[in-house]
């Protein structure tokens, strides 16, 4: 029972985070209007729930007349880019670090540690915000930043892993047939802890995605008129009384697409997890 | 004299697959009972259903399951219980699993006998120490408040047999008791099982995969094999005159020393044990047996060699 | 010629604040085409002496010499074509994502000088050797049984044709009908390529079907060593008189017998004084808690008894 659950929940989470995937690709194509158009004379338009809706603007627009689904639709792009791209510059920072320091052990396995103590003794919204406020908001620099920010659950799970792989037999082989270091952490260690890398970079996703969000929330984020979800909530934050579904859309799909990519992670980890037991 | 644990016909299935097949074995008192196969041949199982320890996605059959003539298969859940630990008591391969570490042993044991047997904490104690000083262990009022943890392999598998003895059982259990630990140990703990079988009357059903030591303290031998029990005769005559053509290679396959030269091979048995439906028909050995025929597709009747030998063979001679 | 030449090893851990001394001061000579049996309880350091020997761990002191090349001057492909592994416990020993041909390929790819073509057609050879058929190739180690995954270590070793296997405990986790498979085959396969084994063991009556050497270890020293006809009819350490007298032959009626020694474990962080093993001993003397027993030579090995 409880495993039907658990499936149904993995399920879900898939079906989410392949809807949000899709969008993300073929943003351009699934768009019914250009995001970026401006049309004053259709300012807050509502949604099709409502009456007194506009039915070439299903989820209305915004309060420059802009079509939310469009700008719905590429700030899930914009949100899937961050995740993505974050997770990527962080993951490849992170593993580094941690299958070197788990591998190599010593010193190197010393500096890898204080790195990583370094890293969590900072505070990553103040940093990321020092460091847009510093240079300017833009997409590459808060991917870049957030990146440089984000690697110490891969170094740490990595490094664990690795020590745990490290100790077994088929790597003491791979030794012994001669294989050099690099054709060892290639091919022997780090396809045995991939598994476990792949639930960690699902869950840096999610939480870059959430810090793309607050950070363009607080305007220092992605720069306007970019639609990102972040942006569009804090853009609509003045007309949440009169008009709530311009901060009710984004922030449901936000809430959604995060769970999604965290149901999904939870479900590798318990697949992934089952196979290395027996 | 009646038989302390009857199994007559045990079948256990997880799913599609059939881990014992019509199984039967008899334990009268104060007989040391083997049970030897390999691997997946369905021995732990047997004796997990025996005492209702299987894991939830198993069904049990049996036509009998009797201990001192009391039906297990009817038994609640609560009886069941009462029985566990108390008349028929269990020690696995490795005791870490079955000790709790956040223990000591002392409490662990005397836990047993205050269950069981409402005895006092004092009387308990007592015979607690009195227990782990039978089993070997030197100093026991001091291992007493010790934990698993603090123990060698060695010592604790005497503490597992010291608790399994805490409320007298008549029935023991013993599930590669051995197997975890070294040779020298083994002995120890093996001679310890067999003066304490001995001298307390138990009857003791043991598992092994160990040929050595199944000629060394059983009185009787069943083989197992992919869920049915094979040959089953009292000890000197399984190994004198073995029946099924399994049991024979499996003798081949030991070495001994002194009796294979070193260049010589030793008998194997070609291929692994296979592994079973719940509708399987015929000789599940038949795909490594040499003997091996196209009657062997189908049932196979059970040979008796004498009164209380028999095989299940197509060949009877 | 001498296979393998170990000469005063000691390796040491630290564990916290202890020291284990794993292997203390052993030297041991197995001439080429022997099978040097080693054995002892778990932690006597067997398996130390076997990662020493194949290189996996460097020694703190002493020489240990391959084939007449000191070990520390192989390089890793030079050292990989002479020594090659199997461990014990197949299912740890091989790359669970990996397909058997490619495991059994690695040793070749790793030397770097072979062709694609080369490399299938010496796997399929060797794959062949060890009893395996072709379409075991494709199999993933997940999808094999406990023998044949060992048949796969086995072939992994030999693909490079090398004239030393260290086998650490290579049959203790099969089942005893493919403990004789797999032990034919390594003797099937010695003869044939004229290999030679260190093979290590605590079951003494496999070590007797294999060997032509034995070497008992307790608590990190080698205290006996004799060609195995004559360690077995005439033991003189009371520690191998002990093993010994554990074997369990199947021989019903025997009873278990009494080995002799006390419940008191050897303890390798805090090893005693004089002869290691007089706490345990049966026959120990006073002076056996002073004394360091000096090697006494035998016409074919040793002893490490004050009173052998």
């Amino acid at each position: 029972m409880r495993r039907g659950w658990r499936n149904a929940g993995t399920w879900a989470g898939a079906i989410i985070v392949g809807i949000a995937a899709f969008c993300a690709v073929f943003a351009p194509l699934l768009v019914p209007h250009d995001p970026f158009a401006q049309d004053l004379g259709k300012r807050l338009l509502v949604p099709f729930w409502m009456p007194g809706t506009d039915p070439n603007h299903l989820l209305g627009t915004d309060q420059l007349g802009r079509d939310y689904l469009a700008r719905l639709i590429y700030g899930c792009r914009i949100s899937m880019m961050i995740g993505v791209s974050v997770s990527l510059v962080s993951g490849v920072i992170g593993i580094t670090l941690g299958v070197l320091g788990g591998f190599m052990g010593g010193r190197v396995d010393d500096v890898v540690l204080f790195a990583i103590t370094t890293r969590l003794s900072l505070p990553v919204v103040l940093v990321a915000l020092a460091v847009v406020g510093l240079l300017g908001s833009s997409m590459t620099l808060l991917m870049i930043t957030l990146g440089l920010l984000l690697w110490e659950r891969f170094a740490v799970v990595a490094r664990s892993t690795t020590m745990q792989v490290r100790n077994l037999d088929f790597v003491a082989a791979a030794w012994c047939a001669g294989c050099s270091r690099f054709r060892i952490l290639a091919g022997e260690v780090l396809p045995n802890i991939a598994s476990h890398l792949v639930v960690v970079a699902t869950l840096e996703i999610a939480l870059a995605i959430l810090l793309e969000a607050a950070l363009s929330f607080l305007g220092l984020g992605v720069p306007p008129p970019l639609p990102s979800w972040g942006l569009m909530i804090a853009e609509a934050k003045d007309y949440m009384f009169f008009s709530p579904w311009v901060i009710v859309i984004p922030g449901v799909c936000l809430f959604v697409l995060v769970l999604g990519i965290n149901l999904l992670g939870d479900g590798l980890r318990d697949m992934l997890g089952a196979r290395s037991d027996t | 004299m009646t038989a302390l644990l009857e199994i007559e016909k045990l079948e256990v299935t997880f799913g599609r697959t059939a881990a014992v097949r019509g199984a039967s074995l008899a334990v009268a008192p104060g007989e040391t009972h083997c049970l030897v196969g390999e691997s997946g041949c369905g021995k732990s199982v047997t004796a997990l259903s025996v005492m209702n320890l299987l894991v939830r996605n198993a069904r049990r059959r049996a036509e009998r399951l009797a201990f001192q003539g009391e039906d297990l298969l009817k038994l609640s859940d609560s009886g069941m219980a009462r029985l566990r630990g108390n008349a028929m008591a269990m020690i696995f391969q490795e005791p870490m699993t079955s000790l709790n570490p956040a223990y000591t042993v002392g409490s662990q044991m005397t836990e047993v006998l205050r269950r069981h047997k409402r005895a006092s904490q004092r009387a308990a104690t007592d015979r607690a120490a009195d227990l782990l000083a039978r089993v070997g262990i030197t100093a026991p009022g001091m291992r007493l408040g010790q934990f698993p943890h603090q123990l060698s392999g060695g010592l604790r598998q005497r503490v597992m047999i010291a608790m399994a003895l805490m409320c007298d059982p008549q029935l023991l259990i013993a599930d590669e008791p051995t197997t975890a630990l070294d040779v020298t140990v083994q002995a120890q703990i093996l001679r310890l099982l067999a003066g304490l079988q001995r001298d307390l009357g138990l009857g003791l059903l043991l598992i092994t995969h160990d040929l050595g030591i199944v000629a060394r303290v059983a009185t009787r031998v069943s083989v197992m094999y992919a869920g049915e029990v094979v040959e089953s005769a009292p000890t000197a005559e399984l190994f004198a005159n073995p029946r099924h053509p399994y049991t024979q290679g499996l003798l081949r396959c030991v070495p001994v020393p002194g009796k294979i030269r070193r260049d010589q091979p030793l008998g194997a048995i070609p291929g692994t044990v296979p592994r079973v439906g719940p509708d399987f028909e015929g000789c599940a050995f038949r795909e490594r047996c040499d003997f091996a025929d196209e009657t062997c597709k189908h049932a196979i009747p059970r040979h008796h060699a004498s009164t209380a030998h028999d095989f299940l063979c197509r060949l009877p001679a | 010629m001498i296979a393998i030449e170990v000469r005063n090893a000691r390796k040491t851990f630290k564990a916290g604040k202890r020291t284990v001394v794993a292997v203390d001061d052993v030297s041991l000579s197995v001439p080429e085409g022997g099978v040097m049996g080693i054995v002892g309880e778990s932690g006597c350091g067997k398996s130390t002496l076997a990662r020493l020997v194949l290189g996996l761990l460097p020694a703190d002191s002493g020489d240990i010499a391959i084939d007449g090349q000191r070990l520390a001057d192989l390089d890793r492909k030079a050292r990989a074509r002479l020594i090659q592994p199997v461990f014990q416990d197949p299912f740890a020993s091989l790359n669970p994502l990996a397909r058997v041909r490619d495991i059994v390929a690695m040793p070749l790819v790793a030397q770097g000088r072979f062709g694609k073509a080369d490399i299938t057609k010496t796997v399929q050879e060797m794959l062949a050797r060890v009893g395996l058929g072709k379409e075991m190739g494709g199999r993933l180690p997940s999808e094999l049984s406990g023998g044949q995954r060992q048949r796969v270590a086995i072939a992994r070793a030999l693909v490079l044709r090398p004239r030393i296997v260290v086998c650490d405990e290579p049959t203790s986790a099969l089942d005893v009908s493919v403990q004789a498979q797999i032990l034919n085959l390594l003797a099937e396969l010695r003869r044939d390529l004229g290999l030679t084994y260190l093979f290590i063991s605590h079951n003494l009556a496999v070590v007797e079907h294999v060997a032509s050497e034995v070497a008992v270890m307790y608590l990190g020293r080698l205290v006996e060593r004799e060609p195995t006809e004559t360690l077995f009819a005439a033991p003189e350490h009371p520690y191998t008189k002990a093993l010994l007298a554990s074997v369990l032959t199947p021989e019903p009626g025997l009873g278990v017998p009494d080995v002799g020694l006390g419940d008191t474990l050897p303890d390798p962080a805090n090893i005693p004084p004089g002869c290691r093993f007089h706490p345990r001993c049966p026959i120990a003397e006073p002076r056996c808690a002073t004394t360091t027993p000096p090697l006494k030579p035998r016409p074919n090995g040793g002893v490490e008894c004050l009173l052998a």
